[in-house]
């Protein structure tokens, strides 16, 4: 069993077997991070760019620990100290930056479709960490690999993504993921912030809350972008929380056993209160150190696929 | 078209006795088996460190630590296959350092595997020693490595395969060599010149 694309660009597209051979190989991953010497010299040689064109916390450092725990040589680019400045193209700099000899580039940007440009202007492995509001499909696959973990199966299970989801990346990711795996998928949020054609993932669609959470097993909460927020999506802050946070009163509609999530970083007392993200039932912390196992089995899968091959 | 000539080096019976006898040698030469663990590489090596426990365990009294090990994330040829290799699980649930490691494996061969897996012990911890265990050696070393406890050496030729099949894992047991010689299309005009030694006439 291999990937079928040397490069991971989403989620959507991709079947339940090739989801679930990374999902199982960030298992093995998963262990080698609990050593006590976290590293092993499977990349040994493979050099790995980690382009940053977006801020991040979470996703940049998880890759690059990745990438060092298995011993590839990285360099990151972030554009503040960079000719990006100057006004080199996008194109270029990554032409010029592989002329120095990389093998995978890690691309985060603003823009949907970025990493699939790139596909098209270098012979490197791409992987999506994240274009604009198109997908971030490593996160789709930490919160598979974190349920999977859990409740030791996807299928069957009803997780409700809830909050800003037409703007999030991560919603769609998660969309395309679960529903290969056979979970079923809800989605809510305030009517503003989901796009008209959402039906075309079928999934279900709520805009009140306690409806949409009735007996379901995940409860994975989007940040909502209050950089988005002069745009006039929803009236308040206090309204949001109001009619879409996760609170301590709504936990009680949940199945027993349920599982809070979020991809981070959480905006406390808005989208999550304290005492739901703190809770014994919220992985969050659980979700970003699986991500670490599943970017290395990304890296892993990929690495070895060289262009001719394909 | 092909012929494979199929030969039965060690049946049911065979390995059992091989197995005891490794596990007495490795108590014989640890004086004892406080000292020992026992790692076996994925999958067979870890069926058979298992059996050589059990029966430690039956001569010592003693329960003797058994890990498992992959050892594909250090291979040296990740880069130069086509495909990667689906990586299982390593567990190691107990302490290295100071212990006397005794690495089990169905089938030594070229040896890298051993390299492999000895890189991986070392990153687990210092061991006091590291000896090597095999059902079967089949020789043509590529690295400099050799096993302190072998259940049968087996001459064979680099096409031939050595199959291992164990009943936690197949439906039957024993080791069997298929001797695929014949899969190879043998240059006629040497074959029917009888000459056998190179460069004779």
């Amino acid at each position: 069993m291999q990937l079928r694309s040397r490069h991971l660009l989403g989620l959507e597209g991709m079947t339940a077997e090739e989801i679930t051979l990374i999902l199982d190989t960030a298992e093995s991953f998963r262990e080698i991070i609990e050593r006590p010497i976290k590293k092993v010299p499977t990349l040994r040689g493979i050099t790995v760019l980690n382009l940053f064109y977006e801020p991040s916390t979470r996703t940049r450092i998880s890759f690059e620990l990745a990438e060092k725990r298995l011993s590839a040589d990285t360099i990151s680019f972030t554009t503040a100290a960079s000719s990006v400045k100057k006004g080199e193209t996008l194109k270029d700099t990554v032409r010029n930056i592989e002329a120095m000899k990389i093998d995978m580039v890690v691309v985060r940007h603003s823009s949907s479709g970025v990493p699939h440009f790139l596909t098209q202007c270098v012979a490197s492995n791409i992987i999506n960490a994240g274009d604009g509001a198109h997908e971030h499909p490593t996160q789709g696959l930490l919160d598979m690999f974190t349920i999977r973990r859990k409740y030791k199966k996807l299928d069957g299970l009803r997780v409700v993504l809830v909050g800003d989801i037409k703007h999030s990346r991560v919603v769609r990711s998660n969309i395309w993921g679960l529903k290969a795996m056979g979970a079923s998928v809800a989605l809510c949020g305030p009517s503003t912030l989901i796009p008209f054609d959402s039906e075309q993932f079928g999934v279900e669609l709520f805009t009140d809350m306690n409806k949409a959470i009735e007996g379901a097993d995940v409860v994975n909460i989007m940040r909502i972008q209050l950089e988005r927020q002069q745009a006039g999506m929803f009236p308040s802050q206090r309204e949001y929380t109001n009619l879409f946070g996760m609170t301590r009163e709504r936990l009680a509609l949940l199945n027993k056993n349920y599982t809070i999530m979020h991809p981070g970083p959480m905006n406390r007392g808005v989208e999550i209160t304290n005492e739901v993200a703190d809770s014994e039932s919220s992985v969050i912390l659980e979700q970003v150190t699986n991500g670490q196992a599943i970017r290395m089995a990304v890296l892993y899968l990929l690495s070895g696929k060289k262009e001719e091959e394909v | 078209m092909t012929k494979e000539k199929i030969e039965t080096v060690l049946d049911e019976r065979g390995i059992a006795r091989a197995v005891t006898r490794i596990s007495h040698e490795i108590i014989e030469k640890n004086l004892g088996a406080e000292s020992i663990v026992l790692i076996g590489i994925y999958s067979r090596g870890a069926d058979i460190a298992r059996r050589i426990a059990s029966t430690i365990r039956e001569i010592e009294r003693i329960d003797v630590p058994v890990g498992l090990m992959d050892i594909n994330l250090y291979r040296d040829d990740v880069h130069s296959k086509l495909d990667q290799p689906v990586i299982q699980r390593t567990e190691i649930l107990f302490d290295v350092v100071d212990r006397n490691v005794i690495l089990v494996d169905d089938v030594l061969y070229t040896g890298r595997t051993i390299r492999a897996a000895l890189d991986q012990i070392i990153d687990f911890g210092r061991p006091r020693s590291i000896q090597l265990a095999v059902l079967i050696d089949r020789g043509h070393r590529e690295l400099p490595i050799r096993p302190d406890y072998v259940g049968k050496n087996i001459p064979t030729s680099k096409d031939d395969r050595v199959l291992v099949r164990l009943k936690e894992k197949d439906n039957d047991e024993g080791v069997i060599v298929v001797k695929s010689g014949m899969n190879r299309p043998v240059p006629k005009k040497i074959k029917l010149s009888g000459s056998r030694k190179k460069g004779g006439r």
